[in-house]
């Protein structure tokens, strides 16, 4: 039988390699939006270990709610990134340079 | 478990403005090209509207009413900020309108988003559930993140725009984080739930719970933009076209103080000394960089960001004064509500000097232009004296209530600390005023008189001009936001 400290324990190390995935990565946007929906499957986790053990629905329901947001959140982060990239050619991070001071 | 129908009539603002979104989009879509400037007039008359309905709330709802399953709340706290908000946005857009013309960016979805950024800031202002803030604070940031990204033939737009959505997305993450953690200590979501709960917190919990607090302050303050989470705000201002600087700089910056305040105030009054410390070392690292870097800059929307940084410093100061003192929170309410005021003002001052394909935001433009437009350098004068705290302006009695505020809290030490550094600050607020009325312009710039048109030149008095009579008689401003607190 798996412990409640044992979800928490993969939802922290989910969120802390997002978290690196997005402060490390130097190449490539689309590294950066996938780190991001990492955090976002980390705390979704969270959520469903806590409600579970608590015995207490509204955990689950917020995780539909976050679902829904980061499709959303993901759909604009794409639609940027093709912008970004019709005017400067390129997506990696490191070229993101232009503003600065 | 027995499900009890919503009091809707509580939410009418909120719901009116949804409805109105949903058919300035329908209508948008089917109007020619020539008469899209009707979207814009849809989406102002609904701000106003909505304005109107809010106020007749203020009216008939004296008492804080909790409904939709505790998820809303209506109180003179909400209330307020939502007539703020209402009123801050219909300057906003009505400043964007001729810039977003000019360039164009495709102009009613700009306006369209940004109602749903202000229905956003809306559920923010009444959210009393941690869904409901999340939900407000996701609705405003998506249309903000697309909104920079309009511009769509501008490089440092598009650039911007992509690092607001990272660090916003970023900001949001950190922010749930602490929020699951929150929930599974105490499992609940809801504020009052939550305060209650925590009054009797066992060891554990209490642990749980500091630890949550920490992911939702950088997440909350990611999104205000204070250091050391502010490495987005000078990007994103000086990228972004200016009507949306102007937009994200105001009225955003009134709906997170209004979670702020539900998060920190009314649902963690438990944890408060550990907040308070958390927040005197993010208030005094705000106004130490803010102010010290902008100093270095030459780009006017950088060094108002820079600035912003700073201001937001001083208003987590009144934040931190608060549980000590009678006026700490209502000091910080009235300092947000007239910095927006005075910095919508300015980046709109920058907005309207500049020419598609020119823009006015380099410092050096600046130099002469009290020969070129007296009023308008008039205008700037009030803005950047407010911003900088000289009487009578509104600035300085923002101040002044935060200082007192901290005496009373018995907090003199950070008092000292943020005089000093508001001195610091008026040096670069004077520099471009000096630039404004002591400089000639540089050869080879145009000298000519810069002419405007009506509506801006009296939407920008109206704004420049508050910034002065609010200091003169400040006295009503200053009691709507003590009745908000109360």
């Amino acid at each position: 039988m798996l412990s409640l400290s044992d979800f928490l324990i993969v939802a922290a190390i989910l969120f802390g390699i997002g978290m690196a995935g997005i402060i490390i990565n130097r190449k490539n946007i689309i590294t950066l939006l996938m780190s991001v929906e990492l955090i976002l499957l980390a705390v979704n986790t969270n959520f469903v270990a806590f409600s579970y053990y608590l015995h207490n629905i509204v955990g689950q329901v917020f995780v539909f709610f976050i679902l829904t947001v980061a499709a959303a959140e993901a759909a604009i982060g794409l639609a940027i990134m093709v912008v970004l990239f019709r005017r400067r050619g390129t997506i990696e991070v490191q070229e993101l340079d232009q503003l600065k001071g | 478990m027995n499900f009890t129908m919503p009091v809707f009539s509580v939410a009418i603002p909120d719901i009116f403005m949804l409805c109105m979104a949903a058919i300035a989009l329908l209508v948008d879509v089917f109007l020619p090209k020539k008469k899209r400037i009707i979207t814009f007039f849809i989406v102002q008359a609904t701000l106003v509207i909505t304005f109107i309905l809010t106020v007749s709330q203020y009216i008939h709802y004296p008492s804080p009413i909790i409904t939709f399953s505790g998820n809303y709340i209506l109180d003179k706290l909400a209330i307020i900020l939502k007539m703020f908000i209402c009123v801050v946005s219909f300057f906003a857009f009505a400043y964007s309108r001729e810039y977003v013309n000019e360039r164009h960016i495709a102009r009613g979805e700009y306006f369209i988003l940004g109602l749903f950024a202000v229905l956003g800031m809306m559920v923010m202002a009444s959210a009393y559930s941690f869904l409901s803030i999340y939900l407000g604070l996701e609705l405003l940031s998506l249309s903000l993140y697309a909104m920079v990204a309009l511009q769509k033939d501008s490089v440092d737009a598009t650039e911007a725009a992509m690092k607001y959505f990272v660090m916003g997305a970023l900001a949001s993450g950190l922010l749930l984080y602490g929020i699951s953690m929150v929930y599974g200590a105490t499992g609940s979501i809801q504020m009052f739930e939550i305060g209650n709960l925590l009054v009797n917190s066992t060891p554990n919990q209490h642990m749980i719970v500091v630890l949550g607090l920490g992911f939702i302050l950088a997440g909350l303050l990611f999104k205000f933009g204070a250091v050391p989470f502010h490495m987005w705000v000078p990007d994103v201002y000086a990228g972004a076209p200016t009507c949306m600087t102007l937009f994200i700089a105001s009225a955003p910056k009134i709906a997170a103080f209004g979670i702020t305040m539900r998060i920190l105030v009314e649902a963690m009054p438990s944890v408060q000394v550990q907040w308070e410390h958390m927040l005197t070392v993010v208030a005094v690292l705000s106004m130490f960089f803010g102010n010290v870097l902008a100093i270095a800059q030459t780009n006017v929307k950088r060094m108002l960001a820079y600035s912003s940084i700073a201001h937001i410093g001083y208003m987590l100061l009144g934040i931190i004064a608060g549980p000590n003192s009678a006026e700490g929170y209502s000091a910080a309410m009235f300092y947000v509500s007239t910095y927006v005021i005075v910095a919508a003002g300015a980046f709109a001052i920058i907005s309207i000097l500049s020419k598609s394909g020119k823009e006015f935001e380099q410092l050096n433009d600046y130099r002469g232009l009290n020969s070129r437009n007296p009023w308008l350098a008039f205008m700037m004068l009030l803005l950047m004296f407010s911003m900088a705290g000289v009487p009578p302006t509104v600035g300085f009695f923002a101040k002044l209530g935060l200082l007192e505020a901290l005496v009373e809290a018995h907090l003199v030490w950070l008092a000292a600390l943020a005089l000093l550094f508001a001195i610091i600050g008026a040096y670069y607020y004077l520099r471009m005023v000096m630039y404004m009325y002591f400089e000639e312009p540089l050869p080879g710039a145009s000298s000519t008189p810069i002419k405007l048109a009506p509506d801006m030149m009296i939407a920008v008095s109206i704004n420049g001009v508050a910034a002065l009579l609010l200091g003169l008689f400040p006295s009503t401003f200053i009691d709507m936001c003590r009745i908000s607190l109360v």
